[in-house]
Parts: structure tokens; C-alpha cells; sequence
């Protein structure tokens, strides 16, 4: 399948949910999807195209938080990254992990660290942060401040 | 046969990959797998937030000390992407140089502690004897013996020069009948062998799966590499070969990282032979608003970052994902269904570090200690030495 | 006590806990191992257990779940002990100093006798750290 004929295909095929296709550049195109839609589109990226997962990447900014799912068609080279935004005081989004074993640690890492909450994870325990560490405090959300009060900065020594 | 608890761990180097294992086993058989993974986590993406982005390069190559050239270098592939811009042939060249020299002592390094966690010490010593002249090679082209602080976004930071050359090419050609033999011993080895043929086999869906990356997904039968499906650095300018095998299982992941080796000092003896000249960074002033993805190919497998920039001197945001973070969870395939004194050389086959392996305790279910990491390293080598001598005392 | 420390300076057996480390003080540790620097001249010995160790090597930078784990073993180890801190991590955080996972310095937490700085310090430097710490230790008795 060659680049032209992929997009072609998946544009015609969810053109309902995309809400806008940005051509980056020869290997990379942004997609802005409908986050109800992500198991599907997600879905038919790696059973269908046999696209490669490498990672969802979440920033938040403020009103709100954005994901970015990057998959990677290896034979043409071609990165589609599909994007999603969330309301930032409620992030709620259905969970890929159920259906796909390699979406289940960076669900559980993304949920940790900036709160977003994903639907029916099969295994939503932390992960990074220690068990010691206030529930809902994001250290990557921008409005993060330093909670624990023992902390020194000071160089020791 | 009533079930026993394992724990294992902590303490795993990677950015984000220290993990604590439970294993549960039945009399000596693994039936399930459970990881809790935090204790290395140091906040790097909020770190590299707080510095401007040539500092934070400087971050990017303390996640893994191992790994220390394939971060800077998806780091500052992911801030060009931003523009996007090309940098000049020779900075690639010398980044290709110094991201295979890392390859290669990566590689000599699991194969030295491979060796050792099967009993094998000799191995450890050959393997990691050798590796001492690949730092060498490193320490006269970077000045250092880890982390390099060669790569800045738009190029390198330092020059080779030419009269270094030579001495890198002797070093590194002198390394190579040793690593013939060791490949010979290693890969002819009977006992070895009957350890590791057949050992956590994880079959080519699984890799598919859990997605899993590099050497790992390679030697069950994926022909994914980043250097060949998205060519980067100098990497298309010479021929060199993916080694993949399709058995999947810890020997044929051996056999992977070692055929690689020999791949990588092609790769690195022609990047030196044919330097081009010319200016080795293009000053990069300012950072437009925008996003960037730089992935290459780690010795571990894919290294991906992604830059957002808002248009200052810092990035907005910064996400890395090494690749022992996609490997990891194929322990839920691999590992389970062997057996426990199998499992040290399953954990250690991916490629992760040695601390974790070392720390390896057992205890029954009311946390009584019954075997630790020494044991079990133990119990390891008495079924190498239970198989050599069922094969009569080779 | 002091019978105890000279019979240790001996023969120091070390364990090596790394906490939160990028991996490079790890490795260059156990390279001190391998033929070319071989630390076992001076009878030192990496022992797998925290129970046969009179020196503990500490690397990395104390995040929040190595923490309790360091004090539960420093809890362990058969006194006397001295703890040597390998690399700028371990003295004083370096890079991650603001890192809201790493919220105090080794030294806050348990007592160290000697540091090692460098990121990462060359095995050599780390020889010249173990005999520099046989002969402080050596010089009080
Ligand atoms: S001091 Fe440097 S080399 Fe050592 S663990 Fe820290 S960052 Fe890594």
C-alpha cells in the first residue's frame, strides 16, 4: 500500500470521526480525531494496516488535555499520529488496553501522572509513583506544585 | 501443589523501567506474572520542561547510562522535526559513529552478563574485556567513557579528528578475532544449547502484541529496525544486514545481539573510513511553535521522543519512551509455563540491566526468605552443570 | 568496634544498591570487576546479599520508592558499615536536584563516609575512592 492510497482509505473510512488532517511532512500526518472514536480508529490502525503502536504522548493545555496516539506504518514510513482532546477537569476516554496488550503500561503511566481516567483498563494501578504519593496530584499537569513538605532542594552535602 | 509467591526486585536502571516482579509459581513451574515498575522514576519529562532545549539534552543522556548516545540522539531528531531541517553530513556521519560504538558495547555487555547468570563467568570476563576497548574508542572520540554529550540539536558538539582515526580503527579491528571465538564459543556451545533452546519462547503474534522492539522482537522472525524502515544518521549510505531470526527464544535473541555486533563494526569501520568534511552544527537560534518526533534504533530497540515547543527557549512538553518500556511486558509471555531457575535468563534476555537480575529474592507467601539473588543464580548454574554432565562431562 | 573495623578493612566485602541511578555508576562499578581494573586485588568482593556486606556503594539519586527500600536495608546490614556515595547523584542530586521524585540527598538519609563524584567517575576513580576509605577508616583505629 503506498502513502496516498493509505490516507485515501482512512479518510473515506472515518471521515465522520476525523475532524482534521494535518500533512506534515513526507513521514509524519497529524489526525485530530473525536476521542469516542479512538477504539475503533486505534483498532483497525493495528489489526488492519498492521501499523506498529510506539506510544501515546499526553500534554496538558489548559482548558485542555491532548493526546497524541503515534503509530507507525514501517513498510512506507509513515508516522499517523491521531489526536484527541479531553476536557481538562474530567478526562475521561475509553481504554485501548482491553483489546491491545502494548497500549496497557502507557495508559496506566498517562493516568498517573496527569489524571486522566481511562474506561474499563483491565489493570488501573499505579505504575511509576510511589504508593506513598497523594491520590490525585498530576506532577505533569502545568499547574503542579511541590505537595511534599520534607522535600530539600539544597544541594546536601 | 500449593501456590508460592515470588517477589523479585526492585531496582531496574532505565528511565522508567525498575520494576519489582511477582512471580507465582507451582513447586518449580512460573504460573503467573505480575510487575510493579517506580523505582528509578526521577520525573525526567518535568525535569527537561525546567531547561532550554540544549540543556536538555544534557537530561536526556542520564536516563540510561547505557543508552546514554540513543536519547540525545531521538531528542535531537525530535527537536529538527519541529523545523523540520536536514544537519550536515558530517555531524551525521559522527552521530552514526558514536550511536553504533554504544551498539556495540551495549551488545558485549548483555552477552557478558548473559554469561554470567548461566554460570558461564568466563564469558563475562571475555565479553567485558572487550568492551573495555570500545570505551576506549569512545574516550578518545568523546572524551568520555559514558555519557557523551556529543549531540546538540543541529548537530555535534565535538569534531573527530583525523589523526584520532586510526588508533579507532586498530582498536576496534583488534577486537575482532575475540569476538570470533567468543561467537564460536558461544554459538557452538552444547550446553549452552540445551539452556537456552526452547527458553522463553515468545512467538511472532506476541511480538506483534505487546509490540516489542529491537533484538527482542527481531529474533522472533519481526524484520523491524528503525535504521532500516526510517533511515536516519549515515545509515543508507553503506550496506549492512538486519539480522533477524524466527525462533524466538532466549538463544535465538543471543544469536540476534551477537551477528549484530559484527554488523555494527562494518557500519562503524566504513563511518570512519569515509568522513566527509564539512561544519558539524548549524546553530540552531530559536525554536519555532510546533511538534517533533525523533525515534531511531537503540541497542535495545526503538527510542522515541516527542518535543512540543510554544515557541520559547523551553520545551512545552517532552515525552520519552525507551524501548524497554514495550519490551518489558512480554515477560507476561514469555515467562510463564518455565521454570524458575529458566526465569533469571528470560528476565536478563530482553536486554534490560543487570541490577534488577541481581536482586532477585524468593520468599514464601508469608515473606519468609528461601532463596536470594545469589541463589538463584545458583540454582541457574547447577542445571547448566546437571546438563553438561548429562551429556557427559563436555 | 574498632577490632571489628580493622578486621573488615581486610577484606571489605561491598553491596551495591543503586537508587534511582541512571545505570552508568552501576556499570562502572561492576567494571572495577572485570580484568583490566580487578578490585578483587585489594580482597574486595560484590556480594549478592546486604547481609555479607561491610561497605554499602550507593548510586543514584534517592527517589521516592528506592527510598524505603535503602533504609530497610541500611536497617540490615551488619554494623559497622560505611557507605560510600558513587557519582554527582548520590553526592548531591546534580541534574535532578528539582525533581519531584527525588526530594531529599543521600546524606540526609543515612550517613556517608566517602564520596566518589564524577558522572559517571571512571572505575579508576572509584579504586582511588576504596583505598582512600581503607586508609581514613585505617588512620582513626
Ligand atoms: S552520577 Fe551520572 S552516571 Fe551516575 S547515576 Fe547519576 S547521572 Fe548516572
Amino acid at each position: 500500500m503506498i502513502r496516498q492510497e493509505l490516507l485515501l482509505d482512512f479518510t473515506s473510512r472515518f471521515h465522520a470521526d476525523i475532524l482534521d488532517l494535518e500533512d506534515k511532512s513526507n513521514t509524519r500526518v497529524y489526525v485530530n480525531i473525536t476521542p469516542e472514536s479512538i477504539v475503533r480508529i486505534g483498532n483497525y490502525l493495528f489489526r488492519n494496516v498492521g501499523a506498529r503502536f510506539n506510544i501515546a504522548t499526553a500534554t496538558d493545555m489548559p482548558p485542555k488535555i491532548e493526546i497524541l496516539y503515534h503509530f507507525i506504518v514501517e513498510d512506507i514510513n509513515l508516522l499517523i499520529s491521531l489526536r484527541v482532546f479531553l476536557d481538562r477537569e474530567k478526562p475521561e476516554i475509553e481504554s485501548l488496553a482491553k483489546e491491545i496488550e502494548a497500549f496497557n503500561w502507557i495508559e496506566r503511566e498517562m493516568s498517573e501522572l496527569l489524571g486522566i481516567t481511562f474506561i474499563g483498563h483491565p489493570d488501573p494501578r499505579r505504575l511509576l509513583l510511589s504508593d506513598n504519593w497523594p491520590e490525585g496530584v498530576c506532577p505533569l499537569r502545568q499547574d503542579y506544585e511541590e505537595w511534599d513538605i520534607t522535600a530539600d532542594r539544597t544541594r546536601g552535602v | 501443589m500449593g501456590k508460592t509467591i515470588i517477589p523479585i526486585g526492585p531496582y531496574h536502571p532505565l528511565q522508567e523501567e525498575p520494576e519489582f516482579f511477582t512471580l507465582t509459581v507451582e513447586g518449580e513451574t512460573v504460573v503467573d506474572i505480575d510487575v510493579r515498575i517506580g523505582y528509578n522514576h526521577r520525573g525526567i519529562e518535568k525535569l527537561s520542561e525546567m531547561k532550554t532545549f540544549e540543556n536538555s539534552t544534557f537530561v536526556v543522556e542520564r536516563i540510561c547510562g547505557i543508552c546514554s548516545t540513543s536519547h540525545p540522539f531521538a531528542y535531537t531528531r525530535a527537536v529538527e522535526d519541529i523545523f523540520p531541517m536536514e544537519v550536515s553530513m558530517r555531524s551525521k556521519y559522527i552521530r552514526t559513529i558514536i550511536a553504533e560504538g554504544e551498539r556495540l558495547h551495549s551488545h558485549l555487555l548483555w552477552l557478558g552478563l548473559a554469561g554470567h547468570f548461566l554460570g558461564y563467568n568466563t564469558v563475562y570476563m571475555w565479553a567485558w574485556k572487550l568492551r573495555e576497548e570500545i570505551l576506549d574508542v569512545m574516550e578518545i572520540l568523546s572524551g568520555n567513557r559514558n555519557n557523551y554529550a556529543m549531540f546538540k540539536p543541529g548537530g555535534v558538539r565535538r569534531d573527530i579528528r583525523s589523526e584520532d582515526i586510526p588508533i579507532c580503527i586498530s582498536k576496534i579491528d583488534s577486537i575482532v578475532p575475540t569476538l570470533v571465538m567468543l561467537k564460536k564459543a558461544v554459538l557452538d556451545d552444547p550446553v549452552l544449547h540445551a539452556r537456552l533452546k526452547g527458553v522463553g519462547i515468545m512467538s511472532y503474534q506476541d511480538a506483534i502484541d505487546f509490540s516489542a522492539l529491537g533484538p527482542t522482537s527481531r529474533a522472533s522472525g519481526v524484520a523491524r529496525d528503525v535504521r532500516k524502515d526510517s533511515p536516519y544518521g549515515a545509515y543508507q549510505e553503506m550496506e549492512w544486514d538486519m539480522i533477524v531470526t524466527k525462533n524466538g527464544d532466549v538463544f535465538d535473541k543471543a544469536v540476534v545481539r551477537i551477528l549484530e555486533m559484527f554488523e555494527t563494526i562494518k557500519i562503524l569501520k566504513y563511518c570512519l573510513n569515509n568522513l566527509p568534511d564539512g561544519e558539524i552544527d548549524a546553530k540552531i537560534k530559536d525554536v519555532p511553535p510546533g511538534e517533533g518526533i525523533g525515534h531511531i534504533e537503540a541497542p535495545r530497540g526503538e527510542t522515541f521522543h516527542y518535543v512540543k515547543s510554544d515557541g520559547t527557549n523551553r520545551p512545552m512538553r517532552h515525552k520519552v519512551r525507551a524501548p524497554t518500556f514495550m519490551n518489558f511486558p512480554t515477560y507476561k509471555a514469555t515467562v510463564k509455563g518455565q521454570t524458575i531457575s529458566d526465569a533469571t535468563i528470560i528476565l536478563a534476555a530482553i536486554d534490560p540491566c543487570y541490577c534488577c537480575t541481581e536482586r532477585i529474592a524468593v520468599k514464601d507467601d508469608k515473606g519468609r526468605m528461601l532463596y536470594n539473588g545469589q541463589d538463584l543464580i545458583r540454582l541457574s548454574r547447577e542445571k547448566t552443570e546437571k546438563i553438561r554432565q548429562r551429556m557427559g562431562g563436555k | 568496634m574498632s577490632l571489628k573495623l580493622k578486621a573488615l578493612l581486610k577484606s571489605p566485602w561491598v553491596f551495591h544498591l543503586s537508587t534511582g541511578s541512571c545505570n552508568n555508576c552501576d556499570i562502572e562499578t561492576l567494571d572495577c570487576l572485570t580484568p583490566r581494573f580487578d578490585i578483587e586485588r585489594f580482597g574486595m568482593l560484590l556480594v549478592g546479599s546486604i547481609k555479607h556486606a561491610d561497605v554499602l556503594l550507593v548510586s543514584g539519586s534517592c527517589n521516592r520508592m528506592s527510598v524505603e527500600r535503602m533504609k530497610e536495608l541500611f536497617e540490615q546490614v551488619p554494623k559497622p558499615c560505611l557507605v560510600v556515595a558513587i557519582g554527582t547523584c548520590a553526592g548531591s542530586r546534580g541534574i535532578f536536584k528539582d525533581s519531584y521524585n527525588c526530594p531529599v540527598p543521600l546524606d540526609k538519609i543515612i550517613p556517608v563516609d566517602v564520596y566518589i563524584p564524577g558522572c559517571p567517575p571512571k572505575p579508576e576513580a572509584i579504586i582511588a575512592g576504596a583505598v582512600k576509605l581503607i586508609e581514613k577508616v585505617g588512620s582513626t583505629l
